[in-house]
Protein backbone atom coordinates (compact mmCIF):
# COMPACT_ATOMS: atom_id res chain seq x y z
CA UNK A 1 0.00 0.00 0.00
CA UNK A 2 3.13 2.33 1.06
CA UNK A 3 4.02 1.98 -2.70
CA UNK A 4 0.55 3.72 -3.68
CA UNK A 5 0.89 6.75 -1.21
CA UNK A 6 4.53 7.10 -1.93
CA UNK A 7 3.93 7.73 -5.64
CA UNK A 8 0.47 9.25 -5.61
CA UNK A 9 1.61 12.22 -7.06
CA UNK A 10 2.45 10.07 -10.02
CA UNK A 11 -1.09 8.55 -9.90
CA UNK A 12 -2.98 11.66 -10.18
CA UNK A 13 -1.03 13.47 -12.66
CA UNK A 14 -1.82 10.11 -15.06
CA UNK A 15 -5.61 10.36 -13.46
CA UNK A 16 -5.45 14.18 -14.62
CA UNK A 17 -4.00 13.08 -18.52
CA UNK A 18 -6.75 10.59 -18.28
CA UNK A 19 -9.80 12.81 -17.81
CA UNK A 20 -8.30 15.63 -20.30
CA UNK A 21 -7.93 12.91 -22.96
CA UNK A 22 -11.90 11.81 -22.12
CA UNK A 23 -13.00 15.27 -22.10
CA UNK A 24 -11.28 16.46 -25.06
CA UNK A 25 -11.84 13.40 -26.78
CA UNK A 26 -15.69 13.38 -25.37
CA UNK A 27 -16.24 16.58 -26.45
CA UNK A 28 -14.48 16.38 -29.98
CA UNK A 29 -16.69 13.41 -30.62
CA UNK A 30 -20.32 14.58 -29.34
CA UNK A 31 -19.77 17.42 -31.63
CA UNK A 32 -18.67 15.14 -35.16
CA UNK A 33 -20.98 12.45 -33.32
CA UNK A 34 -23.89 14.72 -33.80
CA UNK A 35 -22.86 15.98 -37.43
CA UNK A 36 -22.36 12.64 -38.72
CA UNK A 37 -25.88 11.79 -37.25
CA UNK A 38 -27.30 14.80 -39.16
CA UNK A 39 -25.84 14.35 -42.21
CA UNK A 40 -26.59 10.26 -41.99
CA UNK A 41 -30.77 11.46 -42.18
CA UNK A 42 -29.72 14.43 -44.61
CA UNK A 43 -31.90 14.62 -48.15
CA UNK A 44 -28.46 14.95 -49.32
CA UNK A 45 -27.48 11.31 -50.74
CA UNK A 46 -23.51 11.97 -51.10
CA UNK A 47 -23.39 13.17 -47.06
CA UNK A 48 -25.75 9.90 -46.13
CA UNK A 49 -22.88 7.69 -48.37
CA UNK A 50 -19.73 9.71 -46.55
CA UNK A 51 -21.59 9.56 -43.24
CA UNK A 52 -22.12 5.58 -43.26
CA UNK A 53 -19.12 4.84 -44.60
CA UNK A 54 -17.39 6.79 -42.36
CA UNK A 55 -19.38 4.75 -39.61
CA UNK A 56 -18.92 1.55 -40.61
CA UNK A 57 -15.05 1.94 -40.99
CA UNK A 58 -14.75 3.51 -37.96
CA UNK A 59 -17.16 1.04 -35.69
CA UNK A 60 -15.03 -2.51 -37.72
CA UNK A 61 -11.02 -1.25 -36.98
CA UNK A 62 -10.17 -2.01 -33.46
CA UNK A 63 -9.02 0.82 -31.48
CA UNK A 64 -5.64 -0.18 -31.36
CA UNK A 65 -5.29 0.58 -34.71
CA UNK A 66 -6.88 3.42 -34.88
CA UNK A 67 -4.16 4.90 -32.24
CA UNK A 68 -1.80 3.39 -34.24
CA UNK A 69 -2.49 5.17 -37.28
CA UNK A 70 -2.38 8.43 -35.40
CA UNK A 71 1.19 7.43 -33.65
CA UNK A 72 2.62 6.86 -36.49
CA UNK A 73 1.04 7.54 -39.59
CA UNK A 74 -0.11 10.70 -39.28
CA UNK A 75 3.12 12.49 -37.99
CA UNK A 76 4.78 10.45 -41.31
CA UNK A 77 1.74 12.16 -43.64
CA UNK A 78 2.73 15.88 -41.92
CA UNK A 79 0.59 16.16 -39.04
CA UNK A 80 2.90 17.10 -37.03
CA UNK A 81 2.81 19.20 -33.64
CA UNK A 82 5.83 21.10 -33.81
CA UNK A 83 6.76 23.29 -31.08
CA UNK A 84 5.25 20.84 -28.14
CA UNK A 85 7.38 18.55 -26.69
CA UNK A 86 6.78 14.99 -27.87
CA UNK A 87 4.77 13.89 -25.05
CA UNK A 88 2.05 16.68 -25.47
CA UNK A 89 2.59 15.96 -29.49
CA UNK A 90 1.30 12.07 -28.52
CA UNK A 91 -1.07 13.43 -26.69
CA UNK A 92 -2.90 16.19 -29.33
CA UNK A 93 -2.46 12.91 -31.88
CA UNK A 94 -4.62 10.22 -28.96
CA UNK A 95 -7.19 12.85 -29.11
CA UNK A 96 -7.69 13.30 -32.73
CA UNK A 97 -7.75 8.93 -32.75
CA UNK A 98 -9.96 8.96 -29.75
CA UNK A 99 -12.42 11.20 -31.16
CA UNK A 100 -12.75 10.16 -34.55
CA UNK A 101 -12.93 6.01 -32.94
CA UNK A 102 -15.62 7.51 -30.44
CA UNK A 103 -17.58 9.98 -33.19
CA UNK A 104 -19.27 6.92 -34.64
CA UNK A 105 -20.76 5.32 -31.65
CA UNK A 106 -22.15 8.69 -30.78
CA UNK A 107 -24.15 9.18 -34.06
CA UNK A 108 -25.37 5.59 -33.74
CA UNK A 109 -26.93 6.87 -30.61
CA UNK A 110 -28.70 10.11 -31.71
CA UNK A 111 -29.93 8.38 -35.00
CA UNK A 112 -31.48 5.31 -32.97
CA UNK A 113 -32.70 8.16 -30.93
CA UNK A 114 -34.30 9.79 -33.53
CA UNK A 115 -35.06 6.35 -34.80
CA UNK A 116 -37.54 6.29 -31.90
CA UNK A 117 -39.60 9.36 -32.07
CA UNK A 118 -43.11 8.74 -33.29
CA UNK A 119 -43.65 9.29 -37.12
CA UNK A 120 -46.10 11.70 -36.20
CA UNK A 121 -43.99 13.67 -34.62
CA UNK A 122 -42.40 14.64 -37.93
CA UNK A 123 -45.55 15.09 -39.94
CA UNK A 124 -46.79 17.19 -37.71
CA UNK A 125 -43.64 19.60 -37.75
CA UNK A 126 -43.84 19.43 -41.99
CA UNK A 127 -47.44 19.68 -42.23
CA UNK A 128 -47.30 23.34 -40.22
CA UNK A 129 -44.58 23.93 -42.80
CA UNK A 130 -41.16 23.55 -41.36
CA UNK A 131 -38.16 22.75 -43.29
CA UNK A 132 -35.68 20.24 -42.36
CA UNK A 133 -33.48 21.78 -40.18
CA UNK A 134 -36.33 23.33 -38.53
CA UNK A 135 -38.21 19.82 -37.98
CA UNK A 136 -35.18 18.55 -36.62
CA UNK A 137 -33.71 21.08 -34.77
CA UNK A 138 -37.17 22.35 -32.99
CA UNK A 139 -39.23 19.14 -32.69
CA UNK A 140 -37.24 16.06 -33.15
CA UNK A 141 -33.43 16.60 -31.82
CA UNK A 142 -35.21 18.01 -28.64
CA UNK A 143 -37.31 15.02 -28.08
CA UNK A 144 -34.18 12.97 -29.39
CA UNK A 145 -31.29 14.34 -27.02
CA UNK A 146 -33.87 13.44 -23.95
CA UNK A 147 -34.20 9.65 -24.93
CA UNK A 148 -30.14 9.47 -26.19
CA UNK A 149 -28.60 11.03 -23.17
CA UNK A 150 -28.44 7.46 -21.24
CA UNK A 151 -26.88 5.45 -24.45
CA UNK A 152 -24.22 8.05 -25.02
CA UNK A 153 -22.95 8.69 -21.00
CA UNK A 154 -22.46 4.37 -21.73
CA UNK A 155 -20.24 5.63 -25.17
CA UNK A 156 -18.38 7.77 -22.49
CA UNK A 157 -18.41 5.68 -19.81
CA UNK A 158 -16.72 2.81 -22.87
CA UNK A 159 -14.50 5.92 -24.04
CA UNK A 160 -13.02 6.56 -20.07
CA UNK A 161 -12.14 2.51 -20.21
CA UNK A 162 -11.13 3.44 -23.49
CA UNK A 163 -8.28 6.31 -22.82
CA UNK A 164 -6.27 3.08 -21.53
CA UNK A 165 -5.09 2.21 -25.22
CA UNK A 166 -3.70 5.46 -24.99
CA UNK A 167 -0.80 4.37 -22.68
CA UNK A 168 0.17 2.11 -25.08
CA UNK A 169 1.07 4.83 -27.37
CA UNK A 170 3.25 6.91 -25.59
CA UNK A 171 0.67 8.50 -23.60
CA UNK A 172 1.26 8.85 -19.56
CA UNK A 173 -2.18 8.16 -18.74
CA UNK A 174 -3.57 6.04 -15.85
CA UNK A 175 -2.35 2.58 -16.65
CA UNK A 176 1.18 3.73 -18.59
CA UNK A 177 2.14 6.11 -15.00
CA UNK A 178 1.08 2.31 -12.59
CA UNK A 179 3.66 0.54 -15.56
CA UNK A 180 5.83 3.18 -14.29
CA UNK A 181 5.37 2.90 -10.59
CA UNK A 182 5.20 -1.11 -11.16
CA UNK A 183 9.02 -0.83 -12.99
CA UNK A 184 10.40 0.70 -9.46
CA UNK A 185 7.46 -1.29 -6.90
CA UNK A 186 7.88 -4.65 -8.03
CA UNK A 187 6.90 -5.89 -5.26
CA UNK A 188 3.19 -3.67 -4.43
CA UNK A 189 1.40 -4.81 -8.09
CA UNK A 190 -1.59 -6.09 -6.90
CA UNK A 191 -2.02 -2.78 -4.43
CA UNK A 192 -1.01 -0.49 -7.77
CA UNK A 193 -3.13 -1.93 -10.29
CA UNK A 194 -6.04 -2.30 -7.77
CA UNK A 195 -5.29 1.85 -7.05
CA UNK A 196 -5.39 2.09 -10.62
CA UNK A 197 -8.68 0.55 -10.62
CA UNK A 198 -10.26 2.46 -8.73
CA UNK A 199 -9.43 5.30 -10.30
CA UNK A 200 -11.13 4.28 -12.88
CA UNK A 201 -14.22 3.39 -10.79
CA UNK A 202 -14.39 6.66 -9.35
CA UNK A 203 -15.10 7.86 -13.18
CA UNK A 204 -17.42 5.04 -14.34
CA UNK A 205 -19.34 4.69 -11.74
CA UNK A 206 -19.83 8.24 -11.33
CA UNK A 207 -21.24 8.38 -14.94
CA UNK A 208 -23.31 5.38 -14.85
CA UNK A 209 -25.17 6.45 -11.75
CA UNK A 210 -25.80 10.13 -14.04
CA UNK A 211 -27.05 7.86 -16.72
CA UNK A 212 -29.47 5.56 -13.79
CA UNK A 213 -30.79 8.84 -12.82
CA UNK A 214 -30.98 10.73 -16.06
CA UNK A 215 -33.07 7.20 -16.79
CA UNK A 216 -35.46 7.50 -14.23
CA UNK A 217 -36.30 11.00 -14.78
CA UNK A 218 -36.92 10.32 -18.47
CA UNK A 219 -39.02 7.03 -18.13
CA UNK A 220 -41.66 9.17 -15.54
CA UNK A 221 -41.57 11.89 -18.72
CA UNK A 222 -42.69 9.43 -20.87
CA UNK B 1 -37.34 9.72 -49.28
CA UNK B 2 -38.01 10.12 -45.54
CA UNK B 3 -40.58 11.97 -43.61
CA UNK B 4 -38.61 14.49 -42.61
CA UNK B 5 -38.52 17.05 -45.51
CA UNK B 6 -40.25 17.59 -48.44
CA UNK B 7 -40.10 16.29 -51.76
CA UNK B 8 -37.58 18.72 -53.60
CA UNK B 9 -38.71 21.02 -55.31
CA UNK B 10 -36.02 22.69 -58.37
CA UNK B 11 -34.53 25.01 -55.78
CA UNK B 12 -34.15 22.11 -53.06
CA UNK B 13 -32.77 19.95 -55.93
CA UNK B 14 -30.45 22.45 -57.12
CA UNK B 15 -29.35 23.56 -53.52
CA UNK B 16 -28.48 19.57 -53.06
CA UNK B 17 -27.05 19.46 -56.27
CA UNK B 18 -24.46 21.86 -54.57
CA UNK B 19 -23.96 20.21 -51.56
CA UNK B 20 -23.43 17.11 -53.17
CA UNK B 21 -20.71 18.54 -55.32
CA UNK B 22 -19.09 20.30 -52.85
CA UNK B 23 -18.75 17.38 -49.84
CA UNK B 24 -17.52 14.85 -53.07
CA UNK B 25 -14.52 17.89 -54.22
CA UNK B 26 -13.93 17.80 -50.57
CA UNK B 27 -13.38 14.19 -50.26
CA UNK B 28 -11.55 13.85 -53.12
CA UNK B 29 -9.26 16.70 -52.56
CA UNK B 30 -8.77 15.51 -48.61
CA UNK B 31 -7.63 11.69 -49.62
CA UNK B 32 -5.67 13.09 -52.89
CA UNK B 33 -3.90 15.05 -50.26
CA UNK B 34 -3.24 12.02 -48.29
CA UNK B 35 -2.29 9.94 -51.08
CA UNK B 36 0.02 12.78 -52.59
CA UNK B 37 1.93 12.72 -48.65
CA UNK B 38 2.00 9.46 -48.80
CA UNK B 39 3.45 8.80 -51.97
CA UNK B 40 6.30 11.27 -51.74
CA UNK B 41 9.92 10.61 -51.38
CA UNK B 42 11.17 11.06 -47.71
CA UNK B 43 14.97 11.32 -46.53
CA UNK B 44 15.20 9.45 -43.28
CA UNK B 45 17.49 10.25 -40.44
CA UNK B 46 19.72 8.63 -41.79
CA UNK B 47 20.26 10.65 -44.66
CA UNK B 48 19.14 7.93 -47.32
CA UNK B 49 16.29 8.96 -49.70
CA UNK B 50 13.17 7.05 -49.12
CA UNK B 51 10.74 6.16 -52.28
CA UNK B 52 6.83 7.38 -51.74
CA UNK B 53 4.71 4.88 -50.71
CA UNK B 54 3.41 3.95 -54.01
CA UNK B 55 6.31 2.64 -55.26
CA UNK B 56 6.61 -0.69 -55.86
CA UNK B 57 9.69 -0.92 -54.14
CA UNK B 58 7.41 -0.30 -51.11
CA UNK B 59 5.47 -3.48 -51.21
CA UNK B 60 7.27 -5.74 -52.92
CA UNK B 61 7.87 -7.55 -49.90
CA UNK B 62 3.97 -8.90 -50.33
CA UNK B 63 5.47 -10.78 -53.14
CA UNK B 64 7.06 -13.19 -50.28
CA UNK B 65 5.20 -16.13 -49.65
CA UNK B 66 6.77 -15.64 -45.92
CA UNK B 67 5.09 -13.05 -45.06
CA UNK B 68 2.27 -14.26 -46.02
CA UNK B 69 3.50 -17.07 -43.93
CA UNK B 70 3.78 -14.79 -40.85
CA UNK B 71 0.48 -12.54 -41.19
CA UNK B 72 -1.33 -15.91 -41.07
CA UNK B 73 0.33 -17.22 -38.48
CA UNK B 74 -0.70 -13.97 -36.53
CA UNK B 75 -4.24 -14.60 -38.32
CA UNK B 76 -4.70 -17.76 -36.37
CA UNK B 77 -3.00 -16.22 -33.48
CA UNK B 78 -5.92 -13.06 -33.53
CA UNK B 79 -8.48 -16.11 -33.96
CA UNK B 80 -7.72 -18.55 -31.96
CA UNK B 81 -7.40 -15.87 -28.84
CA UNK B 82 -10.67 -14.43 -29.99
CA UNK B 83 -12.29 -17.83 -29.98
CA UNK B 84 -10.83 -19.06 -27.11
CA UNK B 85 -12.18 -16.16 -24.91
CA UNK B 86 -15.51 -16.37 -26.74
CA UNK B 87 -16.28 -19.74 -25.36
CA UNK B 88 -15.00 -18.75 -22.05
CA UNK B 89 -16.75 -15.45 -21.95
CA UNK B 90 -20.07 -17.36 -22.61
CA UNK B 91 -19.30 -19.35 -19.92
CA UNK B 92 -18.73 -17.09 -17.33
CA UNK B 93 -21.54 -15.09 -18.77
CA UNK B 94 -23.92 -17.54 -17.90
CA UNK B 95 -22.52 -18.35 -14.67
CA UNK B 96 -22.77 -14.39 -14.15
CA UNK B 97 -26.48 -14.03 -15.07
CA UNK B 98 -27.03 -17.12 -12.67
CA UNK B 99 -25.42 -15.67 -9.78
CA UNK B 100 -26.90 -12.50 -10.52
CA UNK B 101 -30.45 -13.45 -9.91
CA UNK B 102 -29.68 -16.14 -7.37
CA UNK B 103 -32.23 -16.49 -4.35
CA UNK B 104 -29.93 -15.91 -2.00
CA UNK B 105 -28.20 -12.49 -0.99
CA UNK B 106 -25.16 -14.27 -0.22
CA UNK B 107 -24.82 -14.91 -3.27
CA UNK B 108 -26.45 -11.90 -5.27
CA UNK B 109 -25.04 -9.49 -3.94
CA UNK B 110 -21.21 -10.17 -4.03
CA UNK B 111 -21.75 -11.07 -8.04
CA UNK B 112 -23.77 -8.32 -8.29
CA UNK B 113 -20.38 -6.07 -7.25
CA UNK B 114 -18.00 -8.69 -8.81
CA UNK B 115 -19.94 -8.20 -12.16
CA UNK B 116 -20.44 -4.42 -11.65
CA UNK B 117 -16.45 -4.17 -10.76
CA UNK B 118 -15.30 -5.89 -14.15
CA UNK B 119 -17.80 -3.96 -16.07
CA UNK B 120 -16.14 -0.51 -15.12
CA UNK B 121 -12.63 -1.49 -15.85
CA UNK B 122 -10.59 -1.28 -19.24
CA UNK B 123 -10.18 -4.58 -20.53
CA UNK B 124 -6.00 -3.27 -20.84
CA UNK B 125 -6.01 -2.91 -17.31
CA UNK B 126 -7.06 -6.49 -16.80
CA UNK B 127 -4.81 -7.51 -19.15
CA UNK B 128 -1.57 -5.78 -17.22
CA UNK B 129 -3.12 -7.58 -14.27
CA UNK B 130 -3.06 -11.13 -15.00
CA UNK B 131 0.33 -10.70 -17.15
CA UNK B 132 1.58 -9.04 -14.19
CA UNK B 133 -0.02 -10.55 -10.61
CA UNK B 134 -0.24 -14.09 -12.67
CA UNK B 135 2.85 -14.19 -14.35
CA UNK B 136 0.90 -15.19 -17.00
CA UNK B 137 1.81 -15.57 -20.84
CA UNK B 138 0.69 -13.16 -22.99
CA UNK B 139 -2.17 -15.26 -24.95
CA UNK B 140 -3.68 -16.06 -21.33
CA UNK B 141 -3.48 -12.70 -20.00
CA UNK B 142 -5.13 -12.12 -23.40
CA UNK B 143 -7.42 -14.63 -23.37
CA UNK B 144 -8.98 -14.26 -19.51
CA UNK B 145 -8.76 -10.76 -19.58
CA UNK B 146 -10.97 -10.96 -22.81
CA UNK B 147 -12.88 -13.38 -21.32
CA UNK B 148 -13.81 -11.94 -18.02
CA UNK B 149 -14.66 -8.51 -19.25
CA UNK B 150 -16.94 -9.93 -22.11
CA UNK B 151 -17.88 -12.58 -19.80
CA UNK B 152 -19.43 -9.84 -17.47
CA UNK B 153 -21.62 -8.19 -20.31
CA UNK B 154 -22.99 -11.02 -21.86
CA UNK B 155 -23.94 -12.39 -18.49
CA UNK B 156 -25.84 -9.23 -17.72
CA UNK B 157 -27.43 -9.06 -21.55
CA UNK B 158 -28.53 -12.90 -20.60
CA UNK B 159 -29.80 -11.39 -17.78
CA UNK B 160 -32.14 -8.65 -19.27
CA UNK B 161 -32.94 -11.42 -21.66
CA UNK B 162 -34.62 -13.66 -18.98
CA UNK B 163 -36.01 -10.85 -17.17
CA UNK B 164 -37.43 -9.90 -20.16
CA UNK B 165 -39.80 -13.04 -20.71
CA UNK B 166 -43.10 -13.31 -19.60
CA UNK B 167 -43.03 -14.28 -16.15
CA UNK B 168 -45.58 -17.31 -17.14
CA UNK B 169 -42.99 -19.04 -18.48
CA UNK B 170 -41.57 -19.23 -15.75
CA UNK B 171 -44.63 -20.00 -13.51
CA UNK B 172 -45.40 -22.80 -16.05
CA UNK B 173 -42.47 -24.49 -15.13
CA UNK B 174 -42.12 -24.43 -11.46
CA UNK B 175 -46.06 -25.17 -12.36
CA UNK B 176 -45.21 -28.69 -13.98
CA UNK B 177 -43.01 -29.90 -11.26
CA UNK B 178 -39.31 -29.15 -12.92
CA UNK B 179 -36.91 -27.63 -10.46
CA UNK B 180 -36.12 -23.93 -10.53
CA UNK B 181 -32.76 -24.80 -12.17
CA UNK B 182 -34.32 -26.55 -14.80
CA UNK B 183 -36.77 -24.27 -15.82
CA UNK B 184 -34.00 -21.67 -16.64
CA UNK B 185 -31.91 -24.00 -18.53
CA UNK B 186 -34.85 -26.01 -20.41
CA UNK B 187 -37.39 -22.77 -20.49
CA UNK B 188 -36.15 -19.84 -19.78
CA UNK B 189 -32.58 -19.59 -21.42
CA UNK B 190 -33.53 -20.99 -24.53
CA UNK B 191 -36.19 -18.26 -25.47
CA UNK B 192 -33.85 -15.32 -23.47
CA UNK B 193 -30.55 -16.54 -26.12
CA UNK B 194 -32.84 -16.60 -29.31
CA UNK B 195 -33.89 -12.80 -27.94
CA UNK B 196 -30.29 -11.72 -27.60
CA UNK B 197 -28.57 -13.92 -29.83
CA UNK B 198 -28.14 -10.78 -32.28
CA UNK B 199 -26.81 -8.23 -28.90
CA UNK B 200 -24.64 -11.14 -28.15
CA UNK B 201 -23.04 -11.56 -31.42
CA UNK B 202 -21.96 -7.83 -31.05
CA UNK B 203 -20.70 -8.09 -28.27
CA UNK B 204 -18.45 -11.00 -29.72
CA UNK B 205 -17.42 -8.82 -32.73
CA UNK B 206 -16.48 -6.49 -29.65
CA UNK B 207 -14.05 -8.87 -28.68
CA UNK B 208 -12.21 -9.68 -31.74
CA UNK B 209 -11.80 -5.83 -31.74
CA UNK B 210 -10.17 -6.14 -28.58
CA UNK B 211 -7.86 -8.82 -29.25
CA UNK B 212 -6.06 -5.60 -30.73
CA UNK B 213 -5.35 -4.66 -27.34
CA UNK B 214 -2.90 -7.99 -26.71
CA UNK B 215 -0.58 -5.91 -29.30
CA UNK B 216 0.23 -3.73 -26.59
CA UNK B 217 1.33 -6.61 -23.53
CA UNK B 218 3.53 -8.04 -26.72
CA UNK B 219 1.32 -10.81 -28.08
CA UNK B 220 2.48 -11.77 -31.26
CA UNK B 221 -0.86 -11.13 -33.06
CA UNK B 222 -1.11 -9.17 -36.28
CA UNK B 223 0.01 -5.66 -35.46
CA UNK B 224 2.65 -6.89 -33.53
CA UNK B 225 3.79 -9.07 -36.83
CA UNK B 226 3.63 -5.94 -38.46
CA UNK B 227 6.38 -5.07 -36.39
CA UNK B 228 8.53 -7.74 -36.36
CA UNK B 229 8.04 -8.15 -40.35
CA UNK B 230 9.36 -4.62 -40.67
CA UNK B 231 12.21 -5.21 -38.17
CA UNK B 232 13.46 -8.11 -40.58
CA UNK B 233 12.61 -7.03 -44.15
CA UNK B 234 13.06 -3.09 -43.90
CA UNK B 235 11.35 -0.46 -42.18
CA UNK B 236 10.47 0.81 -45.84
CA UNK B 237 7.75 -2.15 -45.37
CA UNK B 238 6.17 -0.43 -42.49
CA UNK B 239 3.08 1.17 -44.11
CA UNK B 240 2.17 -1.26 -46.49
CA UNK B 241 2.26 -4.17 -43.94
CA UNK B 242 -0.15 -1.61 -41.58
CA UNK B 243 -2.13 -1.38 -44.64
CA UNK B 244 -2.55 -5.36 -45.28
CA UNK B 245 -3.34 -5.43 -41.56
CA UNK B 246 -6.20 -2.90 -41.86
CA UNK B 247 -7.50 -4.21 -44.53
CA UNK B 248 -7.33 -7.82 -42.87
CA UNK B 249 -9.29 -6.46 -39.56
CA UNK B 250 -11.90 -4.89 -41.60
CA UNK B 251 -12.96 -7.72 -43.77
CA UNK B 252 -13.00 -9.79 -40.72
CA UNK B 253 -15.53 -7.63 -38.76
CA UNK B 254 -17.35 -6.30 -41.27
CA UNK B 255 -18.36 -9.73 -42.08
CA UNK B 256 -18.96 -10.57 -38.75
CA UNK B 257 -21.08 -7.39 -38.28
CA UNK B 258 -22.89 -8.35 -41.44
CA UNK B 259 -23.32 -12.16 -40.36
CA UNK B 260 -24.42 -10.43 -36.86
CA UNK B 261 -27.33 -8.53 -39.20
CA UNK B 262 -28.18 -11.72 -41.20
CA UNK B 263 -28.97 -13.59 -37.39
CA UNK B 264 -30.66 -10.21 -36.15
CA UNK B 265 -32.98 -10.61 -39.42
CA UNK B 266 -33.67 -14.14 -39.00
CA UNK B 267 -33.96 -15.13 -35.33
CA UNK B 268 -34.97 -11.50 -33.78
CA UNK B 269 -38.25 -11.06 -32.14
CA UNK B 270 -39.68 -9.93 -35.47
CA UNK B 271 -38.18 -12.86 -37.14
CA UNK B 272 -40.12 -13.98 -40.27
CA UNK B 273 -43.12 -11.00 -39.55
CA UNK B 274 -42.93 -8.89 -42.84
CA UNK B 275 -41.03 -5.35 -41.98
CA UNK B 276 -43.79 -2.84 -41.82
CA UNK B 277 -42.18 0.71 -40.77
CA UNK B 278 -44.24 1.89 -38.63
CA UNK B 279 -42.39 3.97 -36.20
CA UNK B 280 -39.27 6.19 -37.01
CA UNK B 281 -38.10 8.93 -39.26
CA UNK B 282 -35.33 7.45 -40.23
CA UNK B 283 -34.69 7.98 -44.13
CA UNK B 284 -34.70 4.04 -45.34
CA UNK B 285 -37.65 3.89 -42.79
CA UNK B 286 -40.22 5.26 -44.89
CA UNK B 287 -40.97 5.52 -48.15
CA UNK B 288 -43.58 8.03 -49.82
Amino acid sequence: MDAVIEHFGTFLSGFGRTLALLGIAGAGALVIGTVVAGMRISPVAPMRAVATVYTEVFRNIPLTLVLFACAFVLPYVGVRFAGLDPQSGYFVLACIGLTAYTAPFIAEALRSGINAIPLGQAEAARAIGLTFGQTLGIVILPQAVRMVIPPIINVLIALTKNTSVAGGFFVVELVASSRRVINERGDETIAILLAVAAFYLVVTVTLGRIAAVVEARVAVLR
Amino acid sequence: MSVLYEVPGPRARRLARIVSVVVIVLLVAGVTWLVVQLALPRTTATGSVQPGLLDPSRWDVLRDLAVWRSLGRALLGTLSMAGVAAVLALVIGVLFSFGRTARSAFVRVPVTVVLEFFRGMPVLLMMFFILLVFAAQAYWAGVWALAVYNGALIGEILRAGVAALPRGQREAGLTIGLSPLRTRLLIEFPQAVRNMLPIIIAQLVVLLKDTALAYIIGYDELLNTVRSLSNFFGNQYFFSLFFVVLAIYLTLNLLLSWVARFVAARTGPNAGRPRIPRRGVHPQGTKH
